[in-house]
C-alpha cells in the first residue's frame, strides 16, 4: 500500500474504476467526455470551469489534469489563475453569505 | 536554459544508442505500457513501409545561432557538422531522377551552410515544385551577411518554414532563448513586408508550433486560429499556414523529460493518444531523411538516433528509389510522437 492517501501515478488508472464496476463506469466515462465536448460552451471555456472547480474542492488529480489540458489548449497562466480566483470568489462569498443568516439569528435571539 | 549541446557537455544522452536504451526500458521493458510495435500490431498493422519518395529531407548541418531547449538536433554554435558541396551534388541528382516533388531543408540553421545559397539555386533550377527552408527566423538578422536572405528566399520561390512556439514572449523566450521571441517577430515583419505569408501571395510563410513543455499540442486549426488572431492584434503579422508538431522523446527534449520528471506521464499521454490512422499516414512513408555527411534514414528523428535505414544502401551517392522502397521502416518508443492524437510530422498533422 501506498505511504500517501495521493499519488500521483494514480490519476492515469483512473480508467480502471470500471473494472470493479464495468456498466457504471461506462457510463460515468460516456458522460464525462460528452460534457467536455464542444457545445454552446466551448471546450476552452469548460477546461477553465473545470479547473476553478477542481481548486474549489481541493482535488489533486483534478488540478494537475487541467492544468496540463489548459497548456495544451494554449491557455495562458494569467487565464489559469483568473479562473482560480473566481472559484475562490464564489467560495469566500458562499461563505460570507451565510453572514446574512448569521445576523439574522443574531436579531432574533436579540432583545 | 540549456547553453551548450548535450555532446558538448559529454552528457551521456548524446550517445543514441542510450537514448534507444532508455526508450526501451522501464514503463516499455516491465510491460506497463505497450511498446510501438505492439501498438501497431493490436490495430493489425505489422510493420510500416514506405510507398515512394515525395520529400526529400535534408540536414544540412548541425550549426545553428540558438541552443533551444527542446531542440532534438542537440544543435548549436558549438555544433560543427556541415554538409559539403559534393554531397549536395549527390541530393540534387536524386532530386533530378526521382519523383521528388519536396525539397525540405532543415538543420541547425541550414542557412548556415557555406554553401546553402548555391545549394538553393541548383534546386530551383531543378524546378522542384515545394523548396522549403525550415528556418529559425532569428538567422535572419543575426548577422550582416543574413539581412538580404528573405529577397534571396524571395528570388528562389523558397517555402519558408517557421518555428514560433507561443504568441507571447514569455513562452517563446523560454524555449528558446532570451530576445528570440522580439527578433522573430521582426524577421516574420520583413518577410511579410516581401509578400511572405500576405493574401493573394504565392510566395508561403509556414510557422511551426512545439509545445513548450511536457504536454501534447492542442487541436491544429484552434491553434491556428489563435495564432493568426494575437500576430494580426499585436504586430500586424500574417502567415500561411500552422503547423503543429509534437516534441518527440529523443536528445534535449528526452534529457528534459527525465530531468523534470515528466518522463513516465508524458510517455503514457503518448500511448493514450496512439491514433492508428495517424499510424498509417506517418511522414517516413513518403519522405526520406539525408544527414549532413550524405547517410540515409526513415526519418529526422532516426538520423537524430543514427537509426540508418534498414537496407543495403545506406547512402545517398548510392540512392535507388525502387531498390529502397523494398525496406522497412525503423521503430522505437519515440515513434509515438507521430502517432498521437492527429499525428505529427513535419508538414503538421496527418489524420
Amino acid at each position: 500500500m501506498s505511504k500517501s492517501y495521493y499519488d500521483p501515478a494514480d490519476l492515469r488508472k483512473f480508467g480502471s474504476i470500471t473494472e470493479w464496476s464495468e456498466e457504471l463506469g461506462e457510463k460515468f466515462f460516456e458522460y464525462y467526455n460528452k460534457v467536455f465536448e464542444e457545445g454552446s460552451l466551448s471546450a476552452r471555456e469548460k477546461s477553465l470551469i473545470a479547473l476553478a472547480v477542481a481548486h474549489v474542492r481541493q482535488c489533486p488529480y483534478c488540478i494537475d489534469a487541467y492544468t496540463k489540458d489548459g497548456l495544451q489548449r494554449g491557455i495562458t497562466k494569467e487565464e489559469m489563475m483568473e479562473a482560480v480566483h473566481v472559484g475562490a470568489a464564489i467560495e469566500s462569498g458562499a461563505t460570507l453569505v451565510h453572514g446574512v443568516q448569521m445576523m439574522n439569528k443574531y436579531n432574533k435571539l436579540s432583545m | 536554459m540549456s547553453v551548450q549541446s548535450l555532446k558538448k557537455r559529454n552528457n551521456a544522452l548524446a550517445d543514441p544508442v542510450k537514448q534507444l536504451e532508455y526508450l526501451s526500458s522501464g514503463i516499455f521493458a516491465n510491460g506497463e505500457l505497450p511498446t510501438f510495435k505492439e501498438s501497431l500490431k493490436k490495430h493489425k498493422i505489422e510493420t510500416l513501409r514506405p510507398t515512394g519518395l515525395e520529400i526529400l529531407q535534408i540536414n544540412l548541418g548541425y550549426m545553428c545561432n540558438q541552443v533551444c531547449e527542446h531542440c532534438h538536433v542537440d544543435a548549436g554554435p558549438d555544433r560543427k557538422e556541415i554538409m559539403t558541396r559534393e554531397t549536395m551534388q549527390h541530393c540534387l541528382e536524386v532530386l533530378r531522377t526521382t519523383g521528388a516533388h519536396t525539397l525540405d531543408l532543415t538543420g541547425g540553421a541550414p542557412e548556415m551552410n557555406p554553401h546553402f545559397r548555391w545549394f538553393v539555386e541548383e534546386a530551383s533550377k531543378i524546378g522542384v515544385k515545394d523548396l522549403i527552408v525550415r528556418s529559425n527566423l532569428t538567422i535572419l538578422n543575426a548577422n550582416k551577411k543574413y539581412y538580404d536572405l528573405p529577397d534571396f528566399f524571395k528570388d528562389h520561390g523558397v517555402h519558408v518554414v517557421s518555428s514560433m512556439p507561443h504568441w507571447t514572449r514569455g513562452k517563446t523566450d523560454r524555449q528558446r532563448g532570451d530576445g528570440v521571441f522580439d527578433r522573430s517577430i521582426k524577421a516574420l515583419k520583413a518577410l511579410n513586408e516581401r509578400g511572405y505569408g500576405m493574401p493573394g501571395s504565392d510566395l508561403k510563410l509556414d510557422l511551426v508550433y512545439n509545445p513548450a513543455g511536457a504536454f501534447l499540442p492542442a487541436n491544429q486549426d484552434d491553434m491556428e486560429k489563435d495564432f493568426k488572431k494575437a500576430l494580426k492584434e499585436d504586430f500586424d503579422i500574417s502567415f500561411n499556414q500552422l503547423f503543429a508538431i509534437t516534441n518527440l522523446p529523443i536528445s534535449r527534449f528526452l534529457e528534459y523529460l527525465i530531468a523534470s520528471e515528466n518522463y513516465e506521464d508524458y510517455m503514457y499521454s503518448l500511448v493514450e493518444a496512439f491514433n492508428p490512422a495517424a499510424a498509417r499516414g506517418v511522414m517516413c512513408t513518403n519522405t526520406i531523411s539525408v544527414s549532413w555527411d550524405g547517410f540515409l534514414y526513415d526519418c529526422d528523428f532516426n538520423q537524430m538516433l543514427d537509426l540508418k535505414v534498414n537496407h543495403p544502401i545506406k547512402h545517398i551517392s548510392d540512392y535507388q528509389e525502387k531498390e529502397l522502397l523494398e525496406r522497412d521502416i525503423i521503430l522505437s518508443q519515440h515513434c509515438y510522437g507521430c502517432t498521437a492524437g492527429s499525428g505529427s510530422s513535419c508538414q503538421g498533422t496527418v489524420a
